[in-house]
């Protein structure tokens, strides 16, 4: 049976899960350089062995109020049209093996910036993980419909 | 006959290249005789060689390739089939090429290198393909037999070949059999002249042939390369940074070494893309010609610094703003000839390139003599064009006036020609430049002549760039666009003004306008003007003052590119990694010129409503700041004719006192620590120095440091004396002493007034 690997991770208590092929790495930062007049979405740039890498909150990419940046983040950097971009979460799960039929659509009550990002959800045996489309995850040029003020 | 030399060069390296591949090519083919494909390629090459030879008039060279030239094509075209015989016969032809080649290369002739033999070699092959099986031995040794003593080895080579291969021989089919044997007898015709090649070479001198000294490199390395000495750089700096804060003298050593070691490497794999600028100069000479012709002008082309070197993809991008610029010159600029009589010039104008380096950028000029740029022709034309308004002219400065021809859609031309004034006019110029990290500008006399001058960066990757503080982040701002540094000293009561709300500074009574990066930004605007720095920036032809916190230092960045979604905000060119491995972004100057808008406009009006700018009460006075030991000493700037930095072993003594030689003279120095009665703690290889001149004569004041240059109102002065000083004041919230400068001098030169019959006291000082 076709499976796939997903790298978990959360944000608000919420279980999501990327493509673990697009996952270059994973680590923990805290010294961003914010970008005045940057979406909010963009959390900040970091310098990753010589490289800029912007980091984007995933938080304001779903909506949520801003993460305080001057607690250590997750990055997930995730690999977008051959570029690097960091994905901020607030934990890391586990890699997970899941078969392809375990699949479902996103619900139809999923609401706003959610439904934007995900593609899919998979029942796990006590929770539910939404798989992110890593894309558009990164796209912060994308206006997010703001539900909270930042 | 220079030029031909470089195409003899050019010819050599690549014949030699080529003719390594030939080999290759040539007993491949033996394995696959039927390759049309190889057999086409191999005639190519041949037929250029021939080719360039003819074009050389190297004719020994053109006989021999034109007679394997032959050979090949028929093979090519199928009219006889390769066979072992041909192959030796071809290989033959490429040694004697090559040995041809390698006398060019060393005399810049042919030599007595015998080709007859090979030509009759692949003649025989041509005539009758069955023929060279006949006497295939005698044919080698009459080949063989000019060159006769280096064959020794080659001999000894083809023995054991026979015997590595003793199966054909056995084999002895009656077709190829013999030809076998040839194969086996080859290296001795063919051998000689590749053996004796490198045997002259080593024995005669150990210069380096033109094939081993240059190499083709691929574009994508010398780009990794290029980055990865970006990345060394970095790290360089924030090494550099750490041992600053630790005190083991090794280490520091071992850190300069790296230094040091950095920059070189830099600087060389920057060269490696380095071409010189004569690339795209060369082009201009006829473009001048033509188009002076074509106009019924007479214009003399100088070119001076043609092997000034510039990034390769710079090149690129400065060769059309270049050429835009010299046809101008010639359409606009230089007058024809019988104008320029009238006016009592000589009837030929002259342009002049002149391409050298300046403090890490390459300078391009082009001047003419010609008729200048009519201040009042270009305001009028701004004006008619709604560039401008007419207040906004009233207050701006001739030079200033110049620079509107870089605004878009500004043409002067009083008639439109073919050749320039179609509306692609310098602000296009203006744009490419700026593209590539550069500036232009223009400097012209009316009836003098104009000169434009582009300041190029020396590559795209790594740039000056100024770094300063705002808020809690530090910002890069690339040195190209900074023209000097102010700092808002709260103390002296220096303040940043408003004028309908719009932030200004005096400086040099001029009022101008500034940008708070902070509010620009939409950072936390802090609440305090006080003690804030300005670095004055000029883009768009407007200067103006960016307010930040603190200025850092100066410091070569590698820039990178942002990503879209940064672009798009338009403040940022870039992004870099700074000393301590953050990421700072590189603030894009145009773009904040634009922001300045709002508040230029203000400015100006502003200036009209105070035409008197001059701050009210207290005299202002410019003075540089010198650090000796602890203290600092404040010399006016009057009494500054320069700046220079001596290598302290070229100070020298006579009797008691020191002298330096400075520009054919011999400078009296003195050393403001011993005059002021500190110690001389400056052990560094180069001390800085103010010179002062004076009706010829010169003095040198070593200090320990420069510090600074102000301006300050000299009002909080006290007399409090002591010997060489006339009294201190408070400048930039310390305590400074000011230096009785006569006293200094005549410590240095007591005969310096004496052959003046004047001695003013305005000089001291005050």
């Amino acid at each position: 049976m076709p499976s796939r690997q997903y790298a978990t991770f959360e944000v608000a208590d919420q279980l999501f899960g990327v493509d673990v092929a697009q996952v270059q790495e994973v680590l923990r930062f805290h010294e961003y350089t914010r970008v005045p007049l940057a979406p909010t979405s963009v959390g900040g740039l970091f310098n990753l062995r010589g490289q800029v890498i912007a980091a984007v909150d995933l938080r304001v990419q779903l909506g949520l109020p801003p993460r305080d940046l001057n607690v250590p983040a997750m990055n997930v950097i995730v690999s977008v049209d051959d570029e690097w971009v960091s994905l901020l979460v607030d934990r890391i799960g586990e890699v997970i093996e899941l078969d392809d039929d375990a699949f479902e659509p996103p619900p139809d009550t999923l609401a706003g910036a959610y439904r934007n990002l995900i593609v899919g959800t998979f029942k796990l045996q006590d929770r539910l993980m939404l798989a992110l489309d890593a894309r558009r995850a990164a796209d912060t040029t994308v206006p997010v419909p703001a539900q909270h003020s930042a | 006959m220079d030029e031909l030399g470089d195409i003899i060069q050019e010819f050599l390296v690549e014949s030699h290249e080529n003719l390594d591949q030939l080999d290759r090519d040539l007993v491949a083919l033996e394995q696959d005789p039927g390759s049309r494909e190889m057999l086409s390629s191999i005639f190519r090459t041949i037929h250029t060689i021939k080719g360039t030879s003819g074009f050389l008039a190297f004719h020994r060279l053109e006989t021999l390739t034109h007679a394997g030239e032959s050979l090949l094509s028929r093979l090519r075209d199928g009219a006889q089939q390769m066979n072992p015989a041909s192959a030796d016969a071809l290989l033959a032809m490429v040694d004697t090429v090559r040995t041809l080649l390698g006398s060019i290369e060393e005399t810049g002739g042919e030599g007595d290198v015998d080709v007859e033999s090979v030509i009759a070699q692949v003649q025989e092959c041509i005539e009758d393909p069955s023929a060279p099986k006949a006497k295939p031995a005698a044919k080698a040794k009459k080949a063989a037999a000019p060159k006769a003593p280096a064959a020794e080895k080659a001999q000894v080579e083809a023995e054991t070949e026979v015997e590595a291969e003793p199966e054909p021989v056995a084999e002895a089919e009656p077709e190829p059999e013999p030809v076998k044997a040839v194969k086996a007898a080859e290296p001795s015709p063919t051998a000689p002249p590749a053996a004796a090649h490198p045997a002259e070479e080593t024995g005669q001198n150990a210069r380096r042939s033109i094939a081993e000294s240059s190499i083709r490199v691929d574009v994508d390395l010398l780009d990794t390369l290029m980055r990865l000495v970006g990345e060394l750089v970095l790290t360089r700096n924030q090494i550099v940074r750490g041992v600053s804060e630790v005190s083991d003298p090794a280490l520091v050593r071992t850190t300069q070494r790296l230094n040091l070691i950095t920059s070189e490497l830099q600087e060389s794999v920057m060269k490696t893309r380095m071409q010189p600028i004569d690339h795209i100069w060369s082009k201009l000479p006829r473009v001048v010609r033509d188009l002076s012709g074509s106009l019924g002008k007479q214009v003399k082309l100088a070119m001076e610094g043609k092997e000034t070197e510039l990034d390769r993809s710079l090149l690129e991008a400065v060769k059309d703003p270049l050429t835009h610029l010299v046809r101008n010159a010639v359409d606009h600029g230089i007058e024809t000839v019988e104008e320029r009589v009238a006016k009592g010039k000589p009837g030929q104008g002259t342009l002049t390139l002149r391409a050298y380096h300046e403090g890490g950028h390459v300078i391009v000029e082009i001047k003419d003599d010609g008729a200048g740029i009519d201040v009042e022709r270009v305001a009028q034309t701004a004006l008619d064009r709604g560039v401008v308004t007419r207040d906004q002219l009233a207050r701006m400065e001739s030079r200033e006036i110049i620079a509107l021809v870089f605004q878009p859609g500004f043409s002067t031309a009083k008639k439109v020609t073919n050749v320039s004034g179609r509306g692609v006019g310098m602000d296009v110029v203006k744009t490419n430049i700026e593209q590539i990290g550069g500036a232009v500008d223009v400097d012209s006399t009316l009836g003098k002549g104009t000169t434009w001058r582009l300041t190029i960066p020396l590559t795209l990757a790594i740039i000056q760039a100024l770094t300063v503080e705002c808020g809690a982040e530090r910002y890069a701002i690339p040195q190209v666009g900074v023209d000097e540094l102010v700092f808002v000293d709260g103390q002296s009561g220096q303040a940043i003004e408003h004028v309908s709300g719009a932030p200004v500074y005096r400086l040099r009574g001029k009022l101008l306008p500034l940008v708070r990066l902070d509010e620009t930004l939409g950072l936390p605007v802090r609440n305090s003007d006080r003690d804030v720095y300005i670095a004055v920036l000029q883009a768009d032809g407007r200067r103006f003052g960016l307010v930040v916190d603190r200025v850092l230092n100066t410091e070569e960045i590698v820039v990178k590119p942002l990503t879209g979604r940064m672009k798009d905000v338009g403040v940022y060119a870039g992004a870099t990694i700074v000393g301590d491995g953050k990421v700072a972004l590189i603030l894009d100057i145009p773009s904040l010129a634009r922001r300045s808008h709002l508040a230029a406009e203000a400015a100006e009006r502003a200036q009209l409503d105070h035409a008197d700018t001059r701050p009210r009460g207290g005299s202002i006075e410019r003075l540089l700041i010198a650090g000796i030991g602890e203290r600092r000493v404040a010399i006016p700037l009057d009494m500054v004719t320069r700046l220079e930095e001596f290598p302290v072993e070229r100070i020298e003594r006579v009797g008691s006192r020191e002298v330096v030689q400075y520009r054919d003279h011999i400078l009296p120095v003195i050393r403001l620590a011993s005059l002021l009665g500190c110690y001389d703690v400056s052990e560094g290889e180069t001390v800085p120095a103010v010179v002062y001149t004076e009706r010829g004569r010169s003095v040198a004041l070593v200090v320990e440091q420069i510090v600074d240059i102000v301006e300050d109102h000299i009002e909080s002065r006290s007399d409090l004396d002591d010997d060489g000083l006339t009294g201190s004041a408070v400048i930039q919230q310390r305590v400074t002493e000011l230096l009785d400068v006569r006293r200094a001098i005549l410590a240095a030169d007591p005969r310096f007034y004496a052959e003046m019959s004047e001695i003013t006291n305005s000089m001291v000082g005050a």
